[in-house]
């Protein structure tokens, strides 16, 4: 028996022992509903809400044409001045094409950047997969057009854009829209706003490790 | 007064009057007196009684409470209402004697607790609850200020009931405690196994108690009022201690009893 | 840096370009800064250990300002949820039914990270936990020119001492958590579960970064201020070369899923992302009661943990992975299952509730005792109230100070009302006094050294003794004076200080003087009295002189 064996059997040993007094065919307690949607007047107006309220910069795009979408990152990337990004495999096309056409560098992930390439490089733009209102949450599941995990944390500016139909009310929603991403065994990140920390006096303060700038683009109308 | 209605006319309450009352402060059980034959009730004090043992329980000496717990039983077990001047010994009752009596095995003993339990009332909400009044007549013109003490708060649960019976009293003036729901420090025997934390919780309150400029401080319970007022007064601080049930015993006074 | 030296070249696991490091460090050379010396377990029992941090000023307003901002601050973004006392049910029974069934879930849990391609070890204990580790590190910087892991903030290696295993077998560990980089690099030890490095001020920050960030990587900039965003940028700049250079980290994990066999670690600076993303291997070093039954329970948890611990609505980064992914991050992915000490705790039926505890650490940022004394005063990695019933449990009550932690409480039950699971925190610490007094009754010599009170089983008998019985003690009241009114007589309101014992209390309170009539014998004879039917006014007689 190997000793990684003996020290499984030992513990479950051990528990079965402890739980002697519980039935085995118990009936679960919880009275939980999943999935339940968060009452709120407005889902789309409550997320940018939020989304802003973490000091990331929103902007509403009531226009979700690839044409629209287009010039609002040229128009955010301006903004913030970032001046070369790296975009990955899958961004649509239009949108990679406004930004080279606005002479910023465009940089594809494809083949993947060495980490010292991605930590020299200024910007990242990506699409999301789910938008969470009430909690302010972004969900990527780093699918083609959002990148491997390393695009959207090594540069420091993350400009994201959400289409208005990946927005639902609130965290047991997009929970629920997460079960394909999850059982296709993609790793997900949430993002609520610019890395932050408030391990000093507990002072929030925006910007650690992972991007210090969180640009979101909301694009199109429920 | 002279418009309260005797709306405790035909019940019997017991009083537990609790041990640090009766050897400390006779004049919190005194006034419960008062205040309930003032609406009616009759007023019985079964001499059985003696402490709800949560300096035992809550100490881990659960083998040392259950006596307690049976001598609860000889002294009130005849009565609806029991009615005690503490938020603290009142959660006691409710939530150690149950826990405890279930540890026995013994069906029996859990049933009389739970029985008994259901019959045990602090102060304000046998007023406010059972008897369904706010205003007992009382008259108190001072600036108080009410904390309201971790026990009624959190295992009694007594709510807004005695801000709403000291908002009907008369004269009286209420301000605001800052942090009013963070501990004295008081907890029992914590402030003799922790005394540097116990007065290091206690001076914070005592801080915020000062900063009301009010003449009393009021609470449901007078172990925590004995702590606070501890440091109060060897600070000689001008705001006084005073148990609820005082300020409401109190009365405006008359021509005959001012001759008093 | 003089005291400071580089390793030579000639180790046996080749070039190793980190330097060995004496300042500060016990006179000892280390490649991480030492923590204090001496084992958690000795520290002194809880009220010695409090009387000491209570004599630091500059905690005490640190630890102040910082829990009254957090308790506003968790208030606030609960009130914004209507259904906030349904999510805590669901939190409490979701975790409830994974203690009670915890074999079950286990081995699901198993499976499915099995499923997934990550590596499942099992721990009995700490030094078994870190044996596992040691060796997954070891040979996978075989041939590495750094002989370093970088670490996600994790309790469960704290509680087994992973970073020393690590250092005693030649590799540095590095945090990158922003506060837990505080108490490393201010050879300190965490004292809140969420935020380690809560009892320093930014003064403190600066000094430590300053002083110590050279001897262990980039230096901290000569111009560095005490700005919390310049502190926190400091941290970014000399991190990022271990990041980037990374070959192993190291996490714990706030949730496993059974189901689908997903890890999911919930932080805020993206130093946990850069671990998880990064490195080549990943080690997640998770306790045996993390398990939570499906993907879809995270909907609960992930409103729950954040409001509860740094009180947002959610926190900036949350991973969830479901082993390697093509492409994207470690391919290497082992978890090390831990139980040092759950099952003791598993054991007992009542005590069983405190392992549904998600480490959110409400119950602290609302304790009052906590409040004044920080962490430190608990001798544990799990501080304030539900260290006070964990340790003792995982540890066992032979330590004197586990036997006093159960009693640094006041019992007020703030912590009852915030915690996000309603584990009973007030009734467990009752429950692990009557533990600790069974333990003290059955061993005399224990008692001796026991809580402070030495002869306290003797005199809580007698006492109970006397209460048992309605006449004992109405005796001991006396018959119409009281005793103390009768010998003393009220010559003044209060009594001043008293000899010890009492001085325990009279130090720093005064007690007000006895009555002279009892209760009982006004009781019966009040038909005489004017006061009978009610008091009338008089300022100057309210209330009984306390």
């Amino acid at each position: 028996m190997s000793e990684n064996s003996s020290a499984r059997d030992a513990v479950l040993g051990r528990i079965r022992e402890a739980l002697a007094d519980v039935p085995a065919d118990e009936p679960k307690t919880s009275q939980w509903t999943y999935g339940r949607p968060t009452a709120m007047p407005d889902v789309l107006d409550r997320f940018v809400e939020r989304v802003a309220d973490y000091e990331a910069t929103v902007v509403r795009l009531h226009d979700g044409s690839d044409d629209a979408i287009g010039r609002a990152l040229v128009e955010g990337l301006a903004t913030i001045g970032v001046h070369d990004v790296v975009v990955p495999p899958g961004l649509p096309q239009p949108w990679r094409q406004a930004i080279a056409d606005a002479g910023v560098e465009v940089v594809d992930d494809d083949p993947p950047l060495s980490r010292e390439r991605l930590n020299a490089i200024g910007g990242v733009v990506t699409a999301a997969r789910v938008g969470a209102a009430e909690s302010g949450t972004i969900m990527l599941d780093h699918a083609a057009d959002q990148g491997r995990r390393a695009l959207t944390l090594v540069p420091d500016v993350h400009v994201c854009v959400v289409r208005a139909d990946q927005v639902v009310s609130d965290v047991p929603e997009a929970v629920e829209r997460l079960q394909d991403s999850v059982a296709q065994r993609r790793p997900i990140t949430w993002v609520s706003g610019p890395s932050a920390t408030s391990d000093i006096e507990l002072k929030r303060v925006e910007g650690v490790h992972g991007p210090r700038t969180l640009y979101v683009i909301v694009a199109g109308r429920p | 007064m002279g418009q309260i209605e005797a709306v405790g006319a035909g019940k019997r309450v017991a009083l537990f009057a609790t041990c640090v009352n009766e050897a400390m402060f006779p004049g919190t059980p005194k006034a419960v007196v008062q205040v309930l034959e003032r609406l009616g009730c009759t007023v019985e004090f079964p001499s059985e009684q003696t402490c709800c043992g949560q300096v035992f329980s809550n100490s881990g000496y659960y083998d040392e409470t259950l006596p307690l717990i049976h001598n609860y039983l000889r002294a009130f077990e005849g009565y609806d209402y029991i009615v005690t001047p503490s938020g603290s010994c009142t959660g006691s009752v409710r939530d150690q004697h149950p826990m405890l009596a279930r540890r026995t095995g013994d069906a029996d003993l859990v049933a009389r607790v739970d029985a008994i339990v259901a019959r045990t009332y602090d102060l304000p909400e046998f007023l406010v609850d059972v008897l369904g009044v706010t205003d007992v007549g009382a008259y108190f013109p001072h600036r108080v200020t009410y904390h309201p003490t971790c026990h009624s708060l959190r295992i009694t649960k007594v709510g807004d009931k005695p801000y709403r019976l000291l908002e009907a009293v008369r004269g009286i003036e209420i301000v605001d405690l800052e942090d009013a729901d963070r501990c004295c420090g008081f907890g029992g025997t914590f402030s003799m196994k922790n005394p540097d934390v116990s007065v290091a919780m206690a001076a914070d309150k005592a801080r915020h108690v000062g900063d009301t400029e009010a003449e009393f401080l009021v609470a449901g319970d007078n172990s925590c009022l004995l702590n606070i007022g501890g440091v109060l007064a060897r600070q000689n601080s001008g705001t006084k201690p005073i148990h609820l049930a005082e300020i409401l015993a109190s009365v405006e006074p008359t021509l005959t009893g001012a001759q008093r | 840096m003089t005291d400071t030296q580089t390793t030579p070249d000639a180790s046996p696991t080749g070039p190793r370009p980190l330097k060995l490091v004496t300042q500060n460090n016990h006179g000892r050379a280390r490649l991480t800064p030492a923590p204090p010396e001496g084992e958690l377990i000795d520290s002194p029992p809880f009220p010695e250990a409090a009387r000491r941090e209570l004599g630091l000023p500059v905690q005490r307003t640190n630890l102040r300002h910082a829990m009254t901002a957090i308790r506003t601050k968790r208030a606030d973004v609960v009130a914004e949820l209507d259904n906030w006392e349904d999510l805590r049910a669901a939190g409490a029974a979701i975790k409830d039914d994974v203690v009670r069934h915890l074999d079950r879930y286990l081995v699901q849990l198993e499976e499915s990270l099995t499923r997934a391609g990550t590596v499942v070890h099992w721990a009995r204990d700490a030094a078994e936990a870190n044996r596992i580790v040691v060796d997954l590190v070891k040979e996978r910087l075989v041939d590495e020119p750094y002989q370093e892991v970088v670490k996600v903030k994790s309790m469960a290696t704290q509680e087994i001492e992973l970073n020393e295993a690590l250092e005693d077998a030649g590799v540095a560990a590095w945090e990158t958590d922003l506060a837990e980089l505080i108490a490393q690099l201010g050879h300190d030890r965490p004292s809140h579960i969420l935020v380690p490095a809560i009892h320093r001020n930014r003064g403190e920050v600066r000094e430590i970064f300053t002083t110590e960030m050279g001897n262990y990587g980039k230096p901290a900039p000569a111009d560095l201020d005490s700005q919390p965003v310049n502190l926190a940028n400091a941290s970014r700049e000399h991190l990022r070369e271990k990041f980037m250079r990374a070959h192993v980290a190291i996490s714990g994990a706030n949730f496993a899923v059974a189901d689908s066999g997903t890890l999911c670690v919930v932080e805020s600076e993206g130093n946990g992302r850069m671990c998880l993303t990064l490195a080549d291997t990943l080690i997640s070093v998770v306790g045996i009661e993390k398990v939570v039954p499906t993907f879809a329970d995270l909907e609960v948890f992930l409103q729950l943990l954040p409001r509860s611990s740094t009180a947002e609505r959610m926190n900036p980064y949350t991973s969830l992975w479901t082993g390697p992914t093509d492409g994207d991050g470690p391919q290497d992915m082992h978890v090390v299952l831990v139980d040092n000490g759950r099952t003791n705790v598993l054991a007992d039926p009542v005590g069983r509730d405190a392992l549904r505890c998600i480490r959110c650490s409400a119950c602290l940022n609302v304790c009052p005792v906590y409040e004044k004394v920080g962490g430190h005063a608990y001798g544990s990695v799990y501080p304030g109230p539900i260290g006070a019933v964990l340790t003792p449990q995982l540890r066992g009550t032979a330590s004197s100070v586990d036997r006093s932690l159960p009693f640094a409480s006041s019992l007020c039950g703030a912590c009852n009302e915030v915690c996000p699971v309603k584990i009973p925190l007030a009734e467990l610490l009752v429950h692990m006094r009557h533990k600790v007094v069974e333990s003290k009754k059955a061993d005399p010599l224990v008692s001796a050294k026991g809580l402070g009170l030495h002869a306290e089983p003797a005199l809580m008998k007698s006492a109970s003794w006397l209460f048992s019985d309605g006449r004992r003690w109405s005796a001991a009241l006396g018959a119409e004076a009281t005793v103390g009114g009768k010998v003393l007589g009220r010559v003044t309101d209060h009594f001043g200080p008293l000899p010890w014992p009492l001085s325990k209390w009279t130090n720093a309170r005064d007690v007000p003087m006895v009555p002279d009539e009892t209760f009982r014998h006004w009781f019966e004879h009040r038909g005489d009295r004017p006061d009978a039917k009610g008091r009338e006014h008089l300022a100057s007689e309210e209330g009984d002189a306390r």
